[in-house]
């Protein structure tokens, strides 16, 4: 089974949450939808929510909640 | 004065500027920093640097506690907020004083009495001082505020009693709008703020933004003349100049209703007192206060001579006004660009990184104020500004001219800066006509820019 990257398509800080007492936008082992919100970037006091631009099953988050996060790196992955 | 050590409870280009004045003054400097700002170059020029904790700024920056024992461990005398972070929290600036030091800055009831949106308009209103129709006191319902918009009109503005700055503003069109952005600017503004509290205010779109900048000791305050910030993105401002093109006689008007809402605050330190100034009725309104130094000071200095920071300082530290307001002279015109670490062709997207190359134009009446350096990390976790270009000349016709050569020597590589916009707007026909309001920008960059 190959499996499928979701990339940071930008410099920041990572959440998982919207805000601290939200739900996680995707838990460890969701299937995931292309288009869907996995996760939320502060950039420089502004936040992006970051979207899957691949489907796939059994999300396994590479990044933990409040990691700094570079363009490109991975920050989760799928079963394809 | 009594101040011969002062904290700096800020980061970024602020505490660079403010390390200089403290300098030139003989004050010893204490420098607190993140894990982020380690090598910083306030880190780096302070008599003393502390670590006071993790990046995020929830857990150095804004911690009080850590700030005012590393204040007292150093055995500094007074604590600068600088702009943002702490700066315009009337609670720290009383932690602070019951630790037994100096918050440079005005009191906190000054700060409570000024920075609460709802109290400043009722205050200024009590003093004659004209301010957008809308709200007397906190609106206590939708249906109240439905009530209201019947005398103001469409469009309005929902604004945050607690915000400020620019943030926690909604623009209104129609009473459908506001019966269903209503609950929503509440519970924004509660999460933002602390405070839900919302007021509204008839929304003025060709105004110009003019502030008064004020030095005030407790007992009396001066002006040091006005600046027109009207250049504006998302409420945020991208470029200021001093003096304004309004006339002197709307100018001298701004001026002493600015210095009467600070004395009326018995307000000591440096305060900028914003208006909107309606081109079309000539009309002009309070806006709100900002009780602290702020980022586009250094067009009043360049204008004036008077070093701000400086002057909080020695006010602070007990001495009386300096200036009379026959003193003060506005000489010539300058202008400030805010150069953020924003990518222009990519929506203004913030985008931190390493500043690979830095060329900084130099010259008679050229000021760059910054804390770059080649190498430098630009860290994800603070604002987005990265320095600020300020040129004087003797008119504003050379001073734009002046600034165009000093924008193309400004030469910024590794990540995308706002250096190119500003190129674009110096030579822009109504920028160069000085005919712009606050809308112009964004309204510019949608026909005129291309991305």
């Amino acid at each position: 089974m190959s499996k499928e990257q979701i990339l940071s398509p930008l410099p920041g800080i990572f959440y998982r949450r919207a805000s601290p007492e939200s739900e996680e936008f995707k838990s460890q082992g969701d299937s995931v939808c292309l288009g869907d919100v996995i996760g939320l970037a502060e950039v420089m006091k502004s936040f992006h929510e970051i979207k899957s631009q691949v489907a796939g099953d059994s999300i396994t988050f590479l990044v933990e909640d409040g990691d700094a996060i570079m363009p490109g790196q991975v920050l989760a992955e799928l079963d394809g | 004065m009594s101040i011969s050590a002062v904290l700096i409870a800020n980061r970024g280009e602020i505490a660079v500027r403010i390390i200089r004045s403290c300098a030139a003054l003989g004050v010893r400097t204490v420098q607190v920093y993140s894990d982020a700002d380690v090598d910083s170059l306030a880190v780096k020029i302070a008599d003393k640097a502390v670590h006071i904790g993790a990046s995020p700024a929830a857990k150095s920056y804004l911690d009080q506690k850590k700030i005012i024992d590393a204040a007292l461990a150093e055995d500094v005398d007074a604590i600068h907020p600088g702009y943002g972070f702490l700066a315009e929290n009337p609670d720290f600036a009383d932690a602070v004083v019951s630790a037994g030091l100096i918050f440079i800055g005005p009191s906190a009831s000054s700060i409570r009495m000024l920075g609460n949106k709802v109290s400043a308009r009722a205050l200024v209103q009590s003093i004659g001082v004209p301010t957008a129709p809308g709200s007397s006191s906190i609106l206590k319902s939708v249906e109240e505020a439905v009530e209201l918009s019947e005398e103001t009109g469409y469009p309005l503005m929902l604004k945050a009693s607690a915000g400020g700055g620019g943030r926690g503003i909604r623009v209104i069109n129609d009473v459908l709008e506001l019966r269903s952005m209503y609950p929503q600017a509440s519970a924004e503004a509660k999460a933002a703020f602390g405070d839900g509290s919302l007021f509204l205010e008839k929304f003025i779109a060709e105004a110009r933004h003019i502030e008064v900048q004020i030095l005030g000791d407790g007992a009396r305050c001066v002006h040091l003349g006005e600046r027109d910030c009207s250049l504006q993105r998302r409420r945020q401002k991208v470029w200021e100049e001093a003096p304004s093109l309004i006339s002197p006689a709307v100018r001298e008007l701004l001026c002493q209703q600015a210095i009467r809402i600070c004395e009326a605050a018995s307000y000591k330190g440096a305060g900028t007192v914003e208006f909107l100034y309606d081109t079309v009725s000539e009309q002009h309104y309070f806006l709100e206060v900002n009780t602290r130094i702020q980022v586009e000071h250094p067009v009043s200095e360049m204008v004036t001579g008077i070093d701000i920071v400086k002057e909080m300082i020695l006010i602070c530290g007990g001495d009386s006004l300096a200036y009379e307001q026959a003193d003060i002279c506005i000489r010539g015109h300058a202008i400030e660009c805010r150069i953020n670490a924003e990518d222009p062709a990519k929506d203004f997207l913030p985008w931190p990184g390493v500043i690979e190359s830095l060329s900084i134009p130099e010259g008679e009446g050229i000021r760059f104020d910054s804390m770059l350096h080649e190498g430098c990390v630009v860290p994800p976790y603070y604002d987005s500004l990265l320095g600020k270009l300020i040129v004087w000349a003797p008119t504003r016709g050379e001073c734009l001219s002046k600034l165009g050569d000093a924008l193309m020597a400004l030469k910024l590589d590794g990540i995308p800066t706002t250096t190119s916009l500003h190129r674009a707007l110096v030579s822009d026909s109504h920028v160069l006509s000085g005919d712009f309001h606050i809308g112009f920008l964004e309204e510019w960059l949608l026909s005129q820019y291309p991305s």
